[in-house]
């Protein structure tokens, strides 16, 4: 047995699981985020749902990068890795691979994940490793204090871009789905209801998970979601996707989506449109997927929150694990005949 | 009529040619069958970057040397006494290390207008007398390779293909050695195309026919075996070295060996070798780049792997953000560093120790990492494996420093029994009493490795200044002092748990030269050319690079004079002069080549008459 596998052996002979709670997962270091930062309301969705999951605290690693959102192994009383600039998707693979009976989460920003770390982003979901992926979208830098990000919109007037910025925007939930994420979803951190049922199923799937969190930095980007979280405009402006469900929306239930050839459109239900008559959401089709994820592009479309995409697929660690379970079967690992391999002579 | 055998200590021969000529693998060849002769040997492969340089040019050639005695061999050969040519290319390129007097084997089908051209030899030289210096055979090694094999109804292409193994034949006879050997590796490596396996047997037997029955040869040549220790021998390059020796340092540690790799020249084998020994429960990750490589590695070294990262130095330097959160996290990671030609891109197939300074110092903050480095092929074993133990038993990221030269050359290699090596003894914290995760062990000062999956040691580790002992988030002053000389401490400590350095030849006097990497064997040969006219001259290798052995100033003070010959600008050097406050002469070179025996004679020479 190896060293690693005597210590699991061993836990799981002596840990009784205790029943947790939301505290148990508080850790005891001081929250420090900027008063009334929506990262407060992620925290606490997350050690919500965390008891949910059946999984021993000691079993669980948060991994982050660097930014505000990447703070939050710190307040979390499990396993955590305050990493570097954009890595955290690879130092999570790291830890996930050489142990695939841990759950690990990553926490990313909008600057951490999509910029300095857009690389390791687009591999983490395309390898599909069993990774749940919590991007922090608030369409700003917060920690370098208010530069624009990888998401803030074309002529964003920020410090370093004076005149109006002209790069263009990625849409995260697009790209997540581009680079073949199995589960990309969409929340937002002013519904703590609909994202801890999104965390829940994320958290339950078997594969690499991203979740979206439309989070607000009151400081350097005040009410960048407010159109899609506030009470007076949220009802005409989101579109809650749900499984089977046709796709309605408004404060009055009255519109819905209909595809027209591949072009959705809002249509008033009513005399001549039905609910029967609408787009029906599927989180299995992956065209579907894309279609919702160009809404944000679309004038006049709702923005879609919700699961977009819930397909599995083989996990990288599972195959990993089974091409070893097959040498291993084949011939295990034995150092001298590996010494003696190939020609070898005698001298004297 | 039977040729006369004459006996040789050594000989060097260069086989040379086009990139796509098959040179590496004849070259492979002729290694394995001497090393199973019992002589002993050393190899230099020497090949263009290109991965297939456009035919018969002079920047595609690609050669293989090999060096082999009846005595000890320390150096691939500083000249060669037999070079093989397949064409003008090949001859131009190489002619300058052929001794006078060497014979030369042109391959005259490889010597036509187009090719002569491209050499850049407005008359053949092997017509114009300007090779009368040396023993020229003029063979139709593709013309003779086309006839043996007129019946086998292959395409030209093919046909030509096989030439090389004439070639091989003709220095099998030559050298009198057996081709079993090689007749097995043909029967194995074309056993689902009988076409070839029939057509390179063929030419092969053919080539050595020819020496036996022509009659330009005059004699043969004999290389009795060497006089190694007693044991059993294995034919090892460094790549593969490092390679099997994280695996024995995986098993002697019982630990899971995790590789995160980026491919990069000359590395990759490292990487390709690895993954072929999955039943070891190793894991290789080919990540999307030199970090991901790197973050992957330290995040399974956080999860309890014994966790490497295997790169050559552009990669180290893109790597180098990520070793600082390896220092400040203070986790057990082996990154492997083969040195190329830089900067940049620079040289990618040629060697050069030139990455001293980055292994040491290239980090932001004050960032120790301890830094060895292998100097044989076969000794990258026992190096990587060393560096393993270092690093798991002080919780410190370690630099492997090996170089091109090394990571593709062989030699023959008395392989360790698996149960003799050590142990690695690693234990993980299961204690939660009494838990903090930057407590430290008294004598060595490494922290506890508290993996996940523990219960009670739920912990947060990464890059921000750790408050000592409870490894909190700390940015006060003199905690930051106080954390910086505890990592360096660490670091320094190494050096109560090495042996000491112990010096070649005696102990004080005129000249000592001090070397490190993989200049080993020619410094080590020209030092003992030297002792043997009498000279003063000794030899220091320095296997720990940081921290040194407690004992180095000690030697250097001995030596009147201290040189220090390296493939780069003196970089050592620098290191031993601000450590020890010693006078040091540089001696270097830095054209992607080995240093020549010769060469570090002259010099010795040079400085034997200062005062």
């Amino acid at each position: 047995m190896s060293l690693l596998q005597e210590l699991i052996h061993q836990t799981q002979q002596t840990f009784v699981q205790p029943k947790y709670s939301a505290k148990d997962f508080q850790s005891d270091q001081d929250v420090r985020w900027c008063p009334g930062c929506g990262d407060y309301s992620i925290l606490a969705q997350v050690q919500r749902i965390m008891p949910d999951f059946g999984v021993a605290k000691h079993n669980i690693v948060w991994v982050s990068g660097i930014g505000c959102s990447s703070r939050f192994p710190y307040y979390m009383d499990t396993y955590g890795f305050h990493g570097i600039h954009g890595r955290a998707p690879a130092i999570a693979s790291g830890v996930k691979l050489a142990r695939p009976d841990l759950s690990v989460w990553l926490v990313t920003g909008d600057g951490d994940g999509l910029s300095i770390g857009g690389n390791h982003f687009i591999h983490l979901l395309r390898r599909n490793i069993d990774i749940k992926v919590l991007l922090f979208n608030n369409q700003i830098y917060g920690l370098t204090k208010g530069q624009y990000s990888p998401t803030s919109e074309y002529g964003k007037v920020t410090k370093s871009t004076p005149h109006g910025s002209v790069d263009h925007p990625f849409n995260p939930t697009l790209l997540a789905l581009g680079a073949e994420g199995s589960f990309v979803a969409r929340t937002l951190d002013r519904d703590p209801k609909h994202m801890q049922a999104i965390l829940k199923r994320a958290g339950e799937f078997k594969g690499c998970a991203f979740v979206e969190i439309y989070q607000n930095c009151n400081v350097f980007n005040d009410g960048a979601f407010f159109t899609f979280t506030e009470k007076e405009t949220k009802d005409d402006n989101v579109l809650f996707l749900e499984h089977g469900k046709p796709m309605v929306f408004g404060k009055e239930k009255n519109r819905g989506i209909k595809l027209d050839g591949f072009t959705p459109r809002v249509v008033p239900l009513g005399d001549s449109v039905s609910q029967n008559d609408l787009l029906v959401h599927n989180e299995k089709d992956s065209t579907l997927a894309f279609i919702l994820a160009n809404f944000s592009a679309m004038e006049g479309m709702p923005r879609p929150v919700g699961i977009f995409k819930a397909v599995e697929r083989t996990t990288y660690e599972n195959d990993m694990e089974l091409q070893i379970q097959k040498a291993e079967a084949k011939k295990k690992g034995d150092l001298n005949a590996l010494l003696r391999s190939g020609q070898t002579w005698k001298i004297g | 009529m039977v040729k006369p055998l004459k006996n040789l200590d050594d000989v060097t021969i260069r086989f040379a040619g086009d990139s796509g000529d098959g040179i590496q693998l004849t070259g492979m060849e002729f290694t394995k069958t001497t090393a199973l002769m019992g002589n002993d040997l050393s190899t230099f492969p020497d090949y263009p970057a290109e991965i297939r340089a456009p035919a018969g040019t002079l920047f595609g050639v690609s050669g293989f040397q090999i060096h082999f005695g009846s005595t000890e061999i320390y150096t691939p050969g500083d000249q060669c006494d037999v070079l093989v040519a397949m064409n003008p290319a090949a001859l131009k390129v190489n002619l300058n290390s052929l001794v006078d007097g060497g014979v030369i084997i042109a391959n005259r089908d490889g010597f036509d207008a187009k090719n002569l051209k491209l050499a850049n030899y407005a008359v053949s030289p092997l017509d114009d007398g300007s090779l009368s210096k040396y023993q020229l055979h003029i063979v139709d090694i593709t013309k003779l390779t086309g006839l043996v094999l007129t019946d086998m109804n292959m395409s030209s292409k093919h046909i030509d293909r096989c030439k090389n193994f004439f070639a091989l034949g003709m220095m099998y006879w030559m050298f009198n050695r057996p081709m079993d050997a090689t007749i097995e590796w043909i029967k194995s490596k074309f056993a689902k195309t009988p076409d070839f396996m029939e057509a390179n047997t063929r030419v092969l037997q053919a080539g050595w026919n020819y020496g036996e029955t022509t009659e330009i040869f005059a004699v043969r040549y004999e290389v009795k075996p060497a006089k190694l220790d007693a044991g059993t021998y294995r034919s090892i390059t460094g790549n593969e070295a490092i390679a099997w020796g994280l695996i024995a340092a995986s098993v002697k540690s019982n630990l899971e060996l995790f590789l995160g790799s980026y491919p990069i020249t000359p590395a990759s084998d490292i990487l390709h070798e690895l993954s072929r020994h999955k039943n070891f429960r190793v894991k290789t990750f080919q990540a999307e780049d030199e970090i991901a490589a790197i973050a992957s590695s330290i995040g399974a070294a956080y999860a309890g792997a014994l966790a490497t990262t295997t790169t050559s130095g552009p990669g180290v330097a893109l790597k180098q953000e990520a070793i600082g959160l390896a220092v400040m996290t203070e986790l057990p990671l082996v990154i492997v560093n083969i040195q190329r030609g830089g900067p940049s891109t620079g040289l990618p197939t040629k060697t050069e120790q030139a990455d001293l300074l980055q292994a040491m110092y290239g980090r932001n903050g004050e960032s120790p990492v301890c830094v060895i480095a292998s100097q044989t092929p076969s000794d990258c074993f026992g190096t990587v494996f060393e560096a393993s133990r270092i690093a798991l038993k002080f919780m410190c990221p370690v630099m492997f420093l090996s170089d091109g030269y090394l990571a593709n050359g062989a030699e023959p290699w008395k392989f360790p029994n698996a149960d003799d090596l050590p142990e690695i003894p690693v234990s993980f914290r299961t204690e939660a009493e009494g838990f903090f995760p930057y407590s430290r062990d008294e004598k060595t000062l490494s922290r506890p490795w508290a993996i996940p999956g523990t219960p009670g040691l739920e912990h947060r580790v990464g890059g921000l200044e750790k408050q000592n002992i409870t490894g909190n988030v700390n940015y006060e002053s003199a905690n930051h002092e106080l954390m910086v000389k505890l990592r360096q401490e660490k670091i320094d400590r190494i050096a109560n748990d090495i042996p000491l350095a112990e010096v070649e030849g005696d102990t004080e006097g005129d000249v000592l030269v001090v070397s490190w990497g993989g200049t080993y064997g020619s410094i080590k040969t020209a030092v003992t050319n030297k002792r043997k006219e009498g000279k003063s001259v000794s030899h220091l290798h320095i296997k720990y690079l940081n921290p040194m052995q407690k004992n180095i100033g000690e030697i250097l003070y001995r030596f009147k004079h201290i040189l220090v010959p390296e493939l780069n600008l003196g970089q050592l050097s620098k290191v031993l002069r601000f450590k020890y406050m010693v006078p040091t002469i540089s001696y270097n070179k830095i054209q992607g080549l080995p240093f020549k025996s010769v060469e570090l004679e002259k010099k010795i020479d040079e400085v034997l008459g200062m005062k």
